[in-house]
């Protein structure tokens, strides 16, 4: 199948007991995008990602990936994704040169092709210097460029990166993503999880989750756009005061303190947000500052997240 | 084609991390010569000075020239006299002795009878060690002043062995003892293999990739296949050098008789891998398992003297029938097929073993 999907899913779930993990998600992630799945920890994010690599059964619902179902065949994708665990998954006492060798036996490449591909791989991943190392020794960034080089060794189609980069320095995850961009302007889909705002934004598009529901999707510019909430910043006040009180008031969604700054999410269906909020303070705190401003990534995400918790308590 | 390649793969880097494991590596070599030592000991035949009496009912020269021969083997010392059987019996069962010397009162007439031993032994038989001591003893034959000693008389002790009906030695634990150290470990690597892997995360990698179940299986199991066969070898030495343990039967028949056990205690390793979350609950089923094994075999207790259900639990063991197996090759001689029951059982019990733990295996992590 080369059409432009590279992933669909259609109510897509997952239950561990009564536990929801992974609830009704409808995805369509397009070839040669980056793909982000953006959510707290337990919001269901390596469930998914588990359920379409064919490791864990669906619950219900259903999953095509690279034109193939999913679970029925799973055995044809193994070939054709790369998935480069949560975890370090690969052998802490054998060594780099041991740990690519091994990967590229299992996957049955060439003799000529293995060679060719761990030297291409050492040198881009910058590990030629140390191919006897044992992995279990690496620095956290080494072990990530490891296990990425070894989840792209065989050149997928489709790559599986579940949260990795929570174990790397800030300049590691600048190198690490430039290659991710390398990869998905060759034409590889790249579905990759994260909890950081900043990396959500490099994505194509991505989707927001939250306990096992997928609260928000598209590209991070038409999320921004698309936000059901108005954004406030609030300066020269006394922000403890203020954040205690608004927290009390119906419709602000969410109050957090940015330094000097308070940022405020209040419901769309507010009209004028910046008077809803001076009325509010007014009587407490008349000389604020109240601003109307864009709407980053992160406040997509509280809203999204503190809507879904209204309607439930509703 | 492919599959082999993965196979290889597997097995190659199953022999390079055992290699790196020096725990379990420590373990293949180091619990057959721990165990060895052990049991050596405690049934070591080389024993002296046991604390003995006699009772010489007969008073003769030839029944002081055995006593005496007795004494000159410094395996028992003589420290009292008596005047009955009953008196023996009596220091016997209070432990001041742990043999008496008896001869009964027609003990010249008894050394012309060849049906009949001429003397007794009683003897400890609760301890093994004395009783092979006492075997060792049984060997002596009347010394003659005169004449040249008799060579028709085929026993001069007849052993009364008290409280232990079936002799054991050096010769019947260590064939026995290669099935329990086989069997503790064998089933304790494969089931620790996997389940190291899926408590360190490397599973969900490699069920990621196109390696399929049997694959991963064969790639596990075939190291420890030459482990086993690297410890029988080495039991069968330790037993020959240290203790004359004798392989009366074939060297195949031993390595083939090893194998059916071999594949029964992997197989049963995998089937815990599939069921044990972590490797401690791999080791608690595998005790679990090992208990019942070292009880009920044979190989500590006499089978025959155990109730009818502890048999029937015992027949489903693997260990049960390696014992059997073993003993009959290595002690009797007897070739493996005349004992298909046992051989049956082995492959009855890895088919069965084998069977479920590739149906409970999935390339999933539910
Ligand atoms: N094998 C499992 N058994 C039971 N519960 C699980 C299992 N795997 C995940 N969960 C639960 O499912 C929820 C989602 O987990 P997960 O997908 O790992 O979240 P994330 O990757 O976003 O942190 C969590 O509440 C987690 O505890
Ligand atoms: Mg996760």
């Amino acid at each position: 199948m080369s059409s432009g999907i590279a992933i669909r899913t259609h109510n897509l779930t997952r239950r561990f007991g009564t536990l929801v993990a992974v609830d009704r998600v409808n995805l369509t992630v397009p070839r040669a995008h980056i793909y982000g799945f953006l959510g707290p920890n337990g919001s269901g994010k390596s469930t998914t990602i588990r359920m379409l690599c064919g490791l864990l059964k669906p619950s219900a619902g259903e999953a095509e990936v690279l034109g193939l179902n999913i679970p029925r065949e799973a055995e044809v994708l193994k070939r054709k994704i790369g998935y480069m665990t949560q975890r370090f998954s690969l052998y802490e006492d054998l060594s780099i040169i041991e740990n690519l060798e091994f990967i590229a036996e299992v996957y049955s490449l060439s003799r000529t092709r293995r060679h060719e591909r761990i030297a291409q791989q050492l040198e881009l991943f910058d590990l030629k210097d140390r191919i006897k190392q044992r992995a279990g020794t690496l620095s956290g960034g080494q072990k990530q460029r490891l296990a990425l080089a070894a989840a792209t060794l065989h050149e997928p189609e489709l790559l599986f990166l579940d949260e990795p980069t929570s174990a790397v320095d800030p300049q590691s995850r600048r190198d690490f993503w430039e290659f991710l961009f390398q990869l998905a302007n060759h034409g590889t889909t790249i579905l990759v999880s994260t909890h950081y705002m900043d990396e959500a934004e490099r994505c194509h598009a991505l989707a927001i989750l939250d306990r096992g529901s997928m609260v928000a999707d598209g590209t991070p510019k038409a999320l921004e756009a698309n936000i059901d909430a108005h954004v406030i910043e609030i300066e020269r006040a006394d922000l403890h005061a203020a954040r205690q009180l608004l927290l009390q008031v119906p419709r602000v969604l969410s109050v957090t303190q940015l330094g000097v700054r308070l940022r405020v999410l209040v419901d769309h269906a507010v009209d004028d947000a910046t008077g809803f909020i001076k009325d509010a303070l007014r009587a407490s705190q008349p000389g604020v500052d109240v601003q109307l401003v864009r709407a980053s990534l992160e406040d997509v995400f509280v809203a999204a997240t503190q809507l879904r918790n209204r309607e439930r308590a509703a | 084609m492919n599959s082999l390649r993965r196979i290889f793969a597997i097995l190659q880097k199953e022999i390079r991390q055992l290699s790196r494991d020096r725990l379990t590596f420590g373990m293949i070599i180091g619990i057959p010569m721990i165990q060895i030592a052990l049991f050596g000991f405690a049934i070591n035949t080389d024993v002296r000075h046991l604390r003995a009496a006699v009772a010489d009912e007969s008073n003769t020269e030839l029944s002081r020239t055995l006593a005496a021969d007795a004494q000159a083997t410094q395996v028992i010392d003589v420290i009292a006299h008596v005047r009955t059987a009953t008196e023996l019996e009596a220091l016997l069962r209070d432990g001041d002795i742990d043999v008496g010397l008896y001869i009964p009162p027609d003990y010249p007439r008894r050394l012309q009878q060849r049906d009949r031993s001429a003397a007794q032994l009683l003897v400890d038989g609760s301890d093994p060690i004395i009783l092979s001591a006492a075997r060792q003893l049984a060997t002596l034959t009347q010394h003659y002043d005169s004449e040249p000693p008799q060579s028709l008389r085929a026993a001069l002790f007849d052993i009364r062995n008290h409280f232990n009906p079936e002799r054991r030695s050096a010769v019947n634990v260590v064939p026995a003892l290669m099935g329990v150290i086989l069997t503790m470990t064998m089933v304790l690597f494969t089931a620790v293999a996997i389940v190291r892997e899926r408590e360190r995360g490397n599973l969900e990698l490699l069920i990621n990739t196109p390696v399929k179940t049997v694959e991963l299986m064969i790639g596990k199991i075939v190291p420890y296949i030459f482990i086993g066969l690297v410890q029988v070898t080495l039991i069968v030495l330790l037993g020959m050098l240290l203790f004359r343990v004798p392989i009366e039967g074939t060297v195949a028949n031993v390595y083939l008789g090893s194998l059916a056990l071999i594949a029964a205690n992997l197989s049963l390793g995998l089937l815990i891998s599939t069921l044990a979350q972590s490797q401690f609950q791999a080791m608690q089923m595998t005790f679990f398992f090992f208990l019942p094994s070292i009880l009920l075999s044979g190989f500590m207790f006499p089978f025959a003297g155990m109730p009818k259900a502890a048999q029937y639990i015992a027949e489903v063991l693997p260990l049960t029938h390696f014992v059997r197996i073993i003993r009959g090759v290595m002690l009797r001689g007897a070739d493996l097929v005349h004992m298909v029951p046992d051989l049956g059982a082995l492959f009855a019990f890895t088919a069965v073993t084998l069977t479920l733990a590739v149906l409970r295996f999935h390339k999933r992590l539910d």
